[in-house]
């Protein structure tokens, strides 16, 4: 790892005050990705700001159907919490099967979804829920949010503090894991709620999370796995590596996408 | 360089580090407790589970300045003295090891385990639960075993303790 400065920040306020002084800082959350990113140099900040002790971004509230979510709530207390489970179980199991126990334990939402990797879960689910991502400056749409590889709508020192959503009538998430990594060749979250079928990928896009338009069709007209059946999706701008070509994934999409409506009708 | 504060087995511990210093090598090196291993330094082995305010973590994807402040526990602060902790036993007992490079992460995360299912364990979610601990000698039968029933003696033990309690 090359030579960097750590700062822990005490609130929101404070952080973007410790980054605007950084001459190339970063945000550090659990550091589930970036840490490992600094080890191997593929990152080097000169500057690490820690947002995990800021206790306003941390906890989960529910009302009714509404949910938030706090940017520094680690996947592992999603994963425990029971109420949130009675509201939308498919991100409570979603949340369960991000990486081991040790790196639930440290990893979080906001550090998931402000990194933007191609492959993490909480990307498909966020797009799925239609949820909105809140940060220190403004709301918006996790559609809009994503922009592509590693990328997002955030400014430089701008942190997501929560996601907040409504949870839907059904929704399911199953993804096929890469045997070594563990992570998503293919994720797909499946949601049914008042705005209709809203379907996201993860894992396969080359420009990250995707919506599936084709599934979201066929699903609209009946949100059953059987709706699916010898159905193919475009395997135009779907990864293709060592692991699985395109076509591959665009065949996972569909196998997972059938497994995930059948988890939310369960 | 950061001054950094923590406890780690029970005893207050502090120190100027190199802020890039990761909490395995501050473990390992500042304080010399190598029990610790760094296994493949691509947070993907286990070896270096410890608990971080009671919860397993790996030591190798944290800085020691983001663990400033924290309880830190070590394979080498489970044993009572002389007595091995009842995961410890329970490895030695059924044969949980082969080299033991793996051993000190892996009974860092099943006494993790253990806690976080005090309803008890079966063997596939003692198997999904080992996801991010990496054994390259014994296919995992024995310490599957291991765990298993030192999550049972782990429960015995725990009654014991309400009924003395009560």
């Amino acid at each position: 790892m090359y030579s960097t400065s750590y700062h822990r920040a005490s609130s929101v306020a404070d952080a973007v005050k410790l980054l605007k002084k950084a001459e190339d800082g970063k945000f550090v959350s659990g550091g589930m990705t970036l840490i490992p990113a600094m080890k191997t140099r593929l990152a080097a900040p000169s500057d690490l700001v820690d947002l995990r002790h800021i206790a306003e971004l941390k906890g989960i509230r529910i009302s009714g159907k509404n949910v938030t979510i706090g940017a520094g709530t680690t996947h592992a207390e999603v994963a425990a919490n029971d109420k949130l489970a009675s509201v939308c179980h498919a991100i409570v199991h979603m949340a369960s099967h991000i990486g081991d126990p040790h790196v639930r334990h440290l990893g979080t939402l906001g550090g998931s979804i402000a990194n933007n990797d191609p492959a993490a879960d909480y990307p498909a689910a966020t797009v799925a829920l239609g949820a909105t991502i809140v940060t220190n400056k403004r709301e918006i749409a996790a559609e809009k949010f994503f922009t592509g590889l590693f990328e997002t709508a955030l400014k430089d020192d701008e942190i997501v503090t929560g996601v907040t959503f409504t949870a839907p009538a059904k929704c399911g998430y199953e993804k096929f894991r890469n045997p070594a990594s563990r992570y998503a060749m293919a994720g797909v979250f499946v949601a049914k709620g008042k705005d209709g079928v809203k379907v996201a990928v993860t894992g396969a896009g080359e420009d990250g999370v995707f919506r599936s338009r084709e599934i979201e069709a066929a699903l609209t007209k009946k949100f059953e796995p059987s709706a699916l059946e010898g159905m193919t999706v475009p395997s135009k701008n779907l990864m293709s590596d060592l692991h699985a070509s395109a076509d591959y994934r665009a065949n996972l999409v569909v196998v997972m996408a059938k497994r995930a409506v059948a988890a939310a009708n369960a | 360089m950061s001054e950094v504060a923590m406890v780690v087995n029970g005893r207050k511990v502090s120190g100027a580090v190199e802020d890039r210093t990761l909490l395995v090598h501050y473990l390992r090196e500042h304080l010399g407790l190598t029990g610790t291993h760094v296994g493949c330094d691509t947070s993907q082995c286990g070896a270096c589970v410890v608990h971080m305010d009671g919860k397993a973590i790996k030591s190798c994807s944290i800085l020691a300045a983001q663990a400033s402040g924290a309880d830190i526990v070590t394979i080498e602060g489970l044993a009572d003295g002389a007595d091995l902790h009842p995961v410890q036993a329970a490895f030695k007992e059924h044969h949980g090891l082969q080299c033991g490079f793996c051993t000190p992460g892996m009974i860092m995360a099943a006494t993790d385990m253990i806690r976080r299912h005090p309803e008890g364990l079966d063997e596939a979610t003692v198997r999904a639960e080992l996801e991010g601990n990496i054994c390259r000698c014994t296919g995992y039968h024995n310490i599957v075993k291991a765990i298993l029933a030192a999550s049972k003696t782990m429960a015995k033990a725990g009654k014991g303790k309400t009924k003395k309690a009560a």
